[in-house]
C-alpha cells in the first residue's frame, strides 16, 4: 500500500502526461487550449497533495494564484483563437505556422 | 489511500483519455468537465475542501462554460443543425453521465462516513489559507489582481471585431 501523497503525486503525474501528449499530438487549436488546462489542473493538484501532506497553508494559495492565471490565460487565448479563425477560417495549427503581414 | 482515492482516480484518468481520444470538441468538453469533477472529490479527499469548491465553481462552472460558449459562437461548419442533431444521441451522453453517478454515489458514500481521511493526510483550514493569502502573500495577490485586468484588457483588444484598413497602393497590388 503506497502512502497517500505518493498516489495524490503519480495521478498528478499521469493526468499532467496525458495534457503533454494531448498537446503533442492534436492540431486543432481549442484542443491544444484543453490540454493546457488538463496540465494546469494536474499541477494545481500536486500543490495540493504537497499542502496536505507538510499542512501547510501555502500549497492552496499556490492553488488559487494557478486558478486566476488560468482564468486569465483561457480568456486571452480563446480571444487569439477568434482573431486566427476569422483571418485563416480554419483551426489547424499548422496554417498559423507562417506569418503574412 | 482508502477505495474512495483509488474510485476519483480511476475516474479522472479514464475521462482524461477520453478528452484527448475524442474528434469532437464538445465530446471532449463534456469528459473533460468529468475530469475535473473528480479532481475536485480528490481535493476533498486530501483535506482541502475550499479548494474543490473553488475547482468548481472557476474550473468547471466559469473557464469550461466560457470554452463552451466559444465553440458555440464559432459554430463550426455549415452541417450545426444536423450536428445538434446527433449529440443528442444517447452515445455521447451516455459515458460522462455513468461516470458522473458513479462520483455522486461515492460523494454519498463519503458524506454518510466522515472522517474517512487516511492518517497522513492532514486537512488545512480555509482560515489558515486565507491567513497566509492576505498576510505574506499579499502582494502575490495584488499581482494576480495586475494579471486578471491584463487578461481583461487583452481579451477586448484581441476579439475586437477591427475594420480590416488596407493602403491604397497595397489595394491596387491586390486587384
Amino acid at each position: 500500500m503506497i502512502s497517500a501523497t505518493t498516489a495524490g503525486l503519480v495521478l498528478a503525474g499521469v493526468l499532467f502526461t496525458l495534457g503533454l501528449i494531448s498537446m503533442l499530438i492534436r492540431r486543432n487549436i481549442i484542443f491544444m487550449l484543453v490540454s493546457v488546462e488538463i496540465m494546469l489542473n494536474a499541477a494545481g493538484l500536486a500543490f495540493i497533495v504537497a499542502a496536505s501532506k507538510w499542512g501547510q497553508p501555502e500549497g492552496q494559495v499556490m492553488f488559487m494564484f494557478i486558478l486566476a492565471m488560468a482564468a486569465a490565460e483561457v480568456s486571452v487565448g480563446l480571444a487569439l483563437i477568434l482573431q486566427l479563425y476569422h483571418q485563416l477560417k480554419t483551426l489547424d495549427s499548422d496554417e498559423a505556422s507562417r506569418m503574412r503581414g | 489511500m482508502g477505495i474512495a482515492f483509488y474510485i476519483a482516480a480511476a475516474v479522472a484518468v479514464l475521462s482524461t483519455i477520453m478528452v484527448i481520444t475524442r474528434f469532437n470538441i464538445m465530446h471532449a468538453l463534456l469528459y473533460f468537465i468529468v475530469s475535473l469533477l473528480s479532481v475536485a472529490v480528490v481535493f476533498y479527499l486530501y483535506g482541502a475542501p475550499f479548494m474543490a469548491a473553488l475547482e468548481l465553481i472557476i474550473y468547471a462552472g466559469a473557464i469550461m462554460v466560457l470554452i463552451i460558449f466559444f465553440v458555440m459562437m464559432l459554430n463550426l461548419g455549415s452541417q450545426t443543425a444536423g450536428e445538434e442533431r446527433s449529440w443528442m444521441t444517447p452515445g455521447v451522453w451516455i459515458g460522462p453521465s455513468v461516470l458522473c453517478l458513479v462520483l455522486l454515489g461515492e460523494l454519498v458514500y463519503l458524506m454518510l462516513q466522515p472522517g474517512d481521511l487516511s492518517g497522513d493526510v492532514r486537512v488545512v483550514d480555509p482560515k489558515e489559507v486565507g491567513k497566509s493569502l492576505f498576510g505574506p502573500y499579499i502582494l502575490a495577490v495584488e499581482l494576480a489582481g495586475m494579471l486578471l485586468m491584463a487578461g481583461i484588457v487583452g481579451a477586448y483588444h484581441l476579439g475586437r471585431q477591427k475594420k480590416k484598413i488596407v493602403h491604397r497602393f497595397l489595394q491596387n497590388a491586390e486587384s
